[in-house]
């Protein structure tokens, strides 16, 4: 697409730029939107190209979340390794979820990883040894390698910053060609999928797997960056707000992860203003608006009015 | 062994509530295909204003009246503005217009009336009534039989009013039921205000056990959840006897297995969940669509 061709470079340019014009708080809450956009970013391939809902992808965001914290709690394993080693582990629970899941099909897989999602926190809670019970883990945020003159705020967000642009490059390689075709095709006819001969129940456990590991990968960076992990915070309407963020953003688009993860970040911070409930009767309402008029999220809507444009101009 | 009938008792107690919670969620999804993610929050609601009436001064009775109207209403104009005009839209879009509906009704509640936990009144005295060697509250008593009477209301309705057979018949073949010259729409309509005054209910037999908040409902929907999976999201008769037969499995496995007791009570609603999936997704006794390709 030709809008792609300047705004991705634009867009890596201001976000390498930001850490010099921003607080460190503001960008602390950068750093929660590009993890936030990893993690949409893997329920979208699940929910957005390959049709399987999941209600609970909270569940692996605590997964990941946890082998972080645990690695470097216990085994004082350096914060690098817990990144790729979350992921992993999620790929293989996921990989592993996604077999009962097969036979599943939406509103029951809807179903039952919502209850998943609500167990979460009392699963957590109930294997105190190691996760610490209600209290959680507390662990502290890495300094800045190399003696490189940037806080430990700034020296994350790049870190995440990196992560995010590995992961959404892989993540466009992995979908535009072979397997991102099967898994769209098994979304929208899966019979016609499987007469061209696709492997039906792998791609569909592998979505799930592929999809979970980019969900832990970005648990694991939250638990590098809060630098704290407890069961409450991953209760089940961590896993709407995923769900919400990516219907908002935009289902079966890649940058509607960054549009659904800015606004499941910054939209609670305002709405916070006007009462305690309102940040969730704002999702709530946006969630059924954008069903109605803009199922395809803002980076549907976006790609409509360029294309409007465009079409003018030529 | 006294233990034992003890917690049976208790079990059908809570059964009672998630059967009538599990035939709110069936009723909507034979007559719609949705599972309504929000129904339990739709009681919790319905439960608040309950409370608020309370407050005013109002005799118990009238306000238990009263709440389950204003439900019903709120579950007809809920179908009407909210779920219309995705009805014909994929699963997920439903799903996710019924969770918005969730997180709505939820943190209203919470913004109207706090999330302070407020008692709520029982209807029934406090005695306990002996039954043998067995102990039960009477407030256990009172909210089986309020809900053995709803849902033999309900029954009567459906299988000997004209209505009922037009919404069954709604339910179960729209189109053959509109060239019959039923209104489809309007039987969708009504088949949600039933639900939600159904699931008003349930609120309000619950609310003195668990006490009210607005997150009272969650662990007691997925149970419910779990309820209507395990008799079958097809068949009303057998969501209602799921439900008593998870409450009493969740009340036993509280007691003798001692590793999940009550710190792992929803994982065993989900356990139930999945494994009803797997083993017989249809549930107990529902039918197994078949669908033409």
């Amino acid at each position: 697409m030709a809008a792609a061709r300047f705004a991705i470079p634009a867009a890596v340019v201001l976000a390498l730029v930001l850490p010099l014009l921003v607080s460190n708080f503001r960008l602390f809450q950068f750093t929660q939107v590009f993890i936030y956009a990893i993690a949409l970013l893997g329920l979208n391939i699940l929910t957005g190209f390959n049709g399987q809902i999941s209600l609970g992808h909270g569940a692996f965001y605590a997964v990941g979340a946890y082998t972080g914290a645990i690695m470097m709690d216990r085994w004082s394993v350096p914060y690098g390794w817990t990144i790729p080693v979350g992921g992993l582990i999620c790929l293989v629970v996921g990989f592993l979820f996604g077999i009962p899941a097969l036979r599943l099909e939406g509103l029951y897989l809807a179903l039952a990883t919502f209850a998943l999602a609500l167990a979460v926190p009392q699963i957590l809670k109930y294997f105190e040894h190691w996760t610490g019970g209600s209290q959680g883990i507390v662990l502290s945020k890495p300094p800045a390698p190399f003696g490189l003159p940037l806080s430990e705020d700034q020296w994350l967000y790049l870190v995440t910053l990196a992560v995010l642009i590995v992961m959404f490059v892989l993540a466009r390689n992995l979908l535009a060609g072979r397997i991102g075709r099967a898994l769209v095709a098994i979304r929208d006819n899966p019979l016609a999928a499987e007469a061209m001969g696709v492997n039906k129940a792998l791609y569909k456990s592998l979505a799930f797997g592929v999809s979970a590991a980019y969900t832990g990968v970005a648990g694991a960076l939250s638990a590098v960056a809060i630098a704290f992990v407890a069961p409450d915070s991953f209760n089940v309407f961590l896993s709407i707000s995923f769900l919400t963020g990516s219907v908002i953003g935009g289902l079966a688009t890649i940058s509607g992860a960054i549009w659904g993860a800015l606004f499941i970040q910054f939209v609670p911070n305002w709405a916070q203003a006007i009462s305690k409930a309102a940040p969730w009767a704002i999702f709530g309402l946006f969630l059924i608006i954008f069903m109605y008029v803009m199922p395809f999220g803002i980076a549907g809507g976006l790609r409509l009015l360029w294309n409007r444009l465009t079409r003018r101009r030529s | 062994m006294e233990i034992f009938f003890q917690q049976v008792v208790s079990g059908l107690a809570t059964g009672g509530i998630y059967a009538s919670l599990a035939l709110a969620l069936v009723m909507i999804y034979q007559a719609t295909d949705v599972v309504n993610f929000a129904q339990g929050e739709m009681a919790m609601f319905s439960t608040y204003l309950a409370w608020q009436m309370l407050q005013f001064g109002w005799p118990y009775w009238m306000t238990f009246l009263v709440t389950v109207s204003v439900a019903f209403v709120l579950g007809l104009v809920i179908e009407r503005v909210v779920i219309r005009p995705v009805e014909n839209a994929p699963i997920l879009s439903i799903v996710i217009v019924t969770l918005g509906l969730l997180v709505i009704l939820n943190s209203v509640a919470g913004w109207i009336w706090t999330y302070i936990q407020k008692p709520f009144p029982s209807p029934f005295p406090a005695k306990p009534i002996h039954l043998g060697a067995v102990y039960v509250g009477s407030h256990d008593i009172g909210e089986i039989s309020v809900m053995l009477v709803m849902l033999l209301l309900l029954f009567l309705f459906f299988r000997f009013t004209p209505l009922g057979l037009a919404m069954r018949a709604a339910a179960q073949n729209p189109v053959s039921s509109r060239l019959a010259g039923i209104s489809v729409s309007r039987m969708l309509m009504l088949g949600w205000g039933l639900a939600a005054a159904f699931g008003a209910v349930a609120g309000l037999m619950v609310a003195p056990i668990v006490t009210l908040e607005p997150n009272m409902m969650g662990g007691i929907q997925l149970y419910a959840f779990a309820a209507a999976t395990l008799g079958g999201f097809t068949s009303p008769g057998g969501a209602v006897l799921g439900g008593f037969l998870v409450g009493v499995v969740e009340n036993l496995v509280g007691t003798y297995v001692k590793f999940i007791g009550t710190e792992l009570k929803l994982t065993v609603a989900l356990a139930i969940i999945i494994i009803v999936l797997l083993v017989r997704p249809s549930g107990l006794f529902g039918r197994a669509v078949v669908r033409r390709v």
